[in-house]
């Protein structure tokens, strides 16, 4: 038994240490992209945000977390205990699940050599939204259950740009597999954003409904909802779908990037005069490291100076394996130099995703629901549809030209042109309507009753 | 070994969870229960390695059909008809229905086993090292071999689809 048990971990080591890292670090991560947000949202409005806690606030998530873990847990009266009890970690469970296909590095990957590779991210996240239907079903409260319905309305009307987006990047890459998807991106020297920008941009806006974040946050719109499907969840569990709504955004970043942004692969990977962007990495490390080192004297507690040296212990000893695996050629630590590089590369490019997803959120104002479901079903759908085919058609040019790496962006530039064309018509097709629809409530004085609001 | 655990663990799952599923009398709760006999039943595809089943399985079944269902049954005040359901009549049809469904998948079983390689295709696991590349397979043959009948049911679906549009159309129509 104990044997066994041995040769299991002895054969699988990678996948499991990979596996107990996605579990430990997402909800760390999750917690730092809230602090990020609250300083993006800050600096957009000319103000600082969290300064308190730590050296600029980045003991905060910290705090917040030890804060929610003591909050009383307080369950309705009326709730259906179980679904009540259930849902948040159904939620969880749907977003970290998803991840073990993601493929942060050439073998940082749990699930490897997976035939599906991306729709098991996909389809496994896609069960995320029944934790925020069920929860809000059982909380038994007005705001929830029109915060339920919302999200399931929004989920069944965006899953299906999504999806067609994503067919337009599959067919690009002739494969699911995601190490086969960012090896495609390799051998055709371009990322497939510049390809099929139309499938990128479709993804980006139905990535952020999906996610429901602003300014597609209708399930837990705060001025309309309280807070939608989580009004009744306190402490813990409210905690727990704060997180799954964090990772799933990490998960949507992640499927963006390694289908449209080139995955763990660097800038310009073909390009030989460019290799020293692969000293990036570790001198930036360095440079954090360094600087953390200057400013852990200055600290007023005790605490963040150990804080400090604690992140600076840890750049370092990352930007020491990145400078020694390079020369030493050593065989272990080039395992981990491959592994360590290309989760620096894929976790900037998810960053970035991240960014535009706050850039927006502090930028637009919420969508009404009318104008919401007009948008998914009146413009995106039918546009990531023409996309496919105008990527279909592209690649039939290239393979009859014989055209292929960057040339076949020669080959795709007319369709991209045409769908664009399609998508502005769409608009404007789609601005008559809406006028049309809007002008009996503006000459009526009263406004009519939404009818897709539950 | 192993494969058998996982089999009667998806396999018991997906029964039970159906089974719960008919006898309970709160709509979301039969919605719950038949999620988890869809995601079981999706277990013992991967079992069998059929990888893109799975998946497929989860994104229509689970991610697309039951989203429908809860939204319709939040939408829906379904203690109205349900007196209407539960008639002694329709139960006795569902009963024989059953029956029937069942002695023909047991007879089926009989039947594959009584004539053991005569013929009867027994369909079985491949191994795990070897693993078939399953959705392009599953391509290949709908798009080549099925490529009639695969067309044939899109059609039926298109018209499934364009009637149901026409039908709420007709109903917002007349006032």
């Amino acid at each position: 038994m104990l044997q066994g048990a041995l040769a299991f971990v002895q054969a699988w080591w990678v996948e499991l240490l990979c596996a107990v890292l996605i579990v430990l670090v997402v909800p760390l991560i999750a917690g730092y992209i809230v602090l990020v947000e609250r300083k993006v949202m800050a600096d957009m409005q000319a103000r600082l945000g969290p300064m308190r806690v730590g050296p600029h606030g980045l003991l905060q998530p910290i705090a917040d977390a030890l804060k929610l873990l003591i909050k009383e847990d307080l369950i309705p009266d009326d709730a259906d205990k179980f679904i009540f009890w259930f849902a948040p970690v159904l939620s969880m469970t749907a977003a970290l699940t998803s991840m073990g296909a993601v493929a942060f590095g050439p073998w940082f990957q749990v699930a490897r050599d997976i035939n599906i590779g991306l729709l098991f991210v996909v389809g496994i996240s896609a069960l995320g939204p029944f934790g925020i239907v069920l929860g809000g079903w059982a909380s038994n409260n007005h705001y929830s259950i029109i915060g339920a319905i919302r999200s399931t309305a929004q989920l069944i009307s965006y899953e299906t740009t999504a999806g067609f987006a994503l067919v337009s990047g599959f067919l690009l890459a002739g494969t699911l597999k995601v190490s086969g998807i960012v090896q495609a991106q390799l051998t055709d020297q371009v990322w497939y954003v510049f390809l099929a920008p139309v499938g990128f941009f479709t993804y980006l806006i139905a990535s952020i409904a999906e996610t429901n974040r602003a300014p597609f946050d209708l399930p837990e719109a705060e001025s309309e909802l309280v807070a939608g499907y989580m009004t009744e969840y306190s402490g813990f569990r409210w905690s727990l779908y704060f997180l799954a709504e964090y990772a799933n955004m990490i998960v949507v970043g992640a499927v963006g990037t390694t289908l449209f942004l080139g995955g763990w692969l660097r800038p310009f990977p073909n390009v030989q005069w460019m290799g020293w962007v692969d000293a990036l990495p570790g001198v930036l490390l360095g440079a954090v490291g360094v600087y953390c080192v200057v400013r852990a004297g200055k600290q007023p507690a005790q605490v963040q100076a150990l804080f400090m040296w604690a992140v600076a212990a840890a750049c370092f000893a990352v930007a020491l394996i990145f400078a020694l695996a390079a020369p030493v050629g050593n065989a272990p630590l080039k395992f981990m130099y491959a592994g360590l590089y290309g989760a620096f590369w894929f976790l900037l490019k998810v960053s970035a995703y991240i960014y535009i997803f706050m850039w927006l959120r502090f930028t637009l104002p919420r969508f009404r629901f009318d104008q919401l479901m007009r948008l998914g079903w009146h413009i995106l759908i039918p546009l990531a549809l023409v996309n496919v085919v105008g990527v279909g058609i592209g690649l039939a040019i290239q393979s009859a030209l014989g055209w292929n790496h960057w040339m076949g962006l020669l080959a795709m530039l007319p369709t991209t042109l045409g769908t664009i064309v399609v998508g502005m018509l769409l608009i404007r097709w789609n601005d008559k309507h809406a006028a049309a629809a809007s002008a009996p409530i503006a000459t009526d004085g009263t406004r009519v009753e939404d009818s897709y609001a539950g | 070994m192993l494969d058998s655990i996982v089999f009667y663990f998806f396999a018991s799952i997906a029964v039970i969870s159906a089974m719960l599923m008919i006898t309970r009398r709160n709509a979301i709760h039969s919605a719950v229960f038949l999620i988890t006999t869809l995601l079981s039943t999706a277990g013992i595809f991967l079992q069998l390695r059929a990888e893109f089943l799975f998946i497929a399985q989860i994104i229509l079944y689970v991610g697309g059909i039951m989203v429908l269902f809860i939204f319709v049954i939040m939408l829906v005040r379904l203690d109205v008809p349900l007196p209407q359901i539960r008639s002694p009549l329709r139960q006795r049809i569902a009963v024989f229905v059953a029956v029937i469904v069942f002695a023909e998948a047991a007879y089926i079983v009989w039947k594959a086993h009584a004539m053991q390689g005569q013929g009867i295709l027994i369909p079985t696991a491949a191994p795990a090292d070897k693993l078939p590349p399953n959705t392009e397979d599953l391509a290949r043959s709908l798009f080549g071999m099925y490529l009639l009948p695969f067309e044939i049911a899109s059609v039926l679906l298109l018209v499934a689809m364009i009637g149901a549009v026409v039908m709420a159309k007709k109903r917002t129509n007349t006032p």
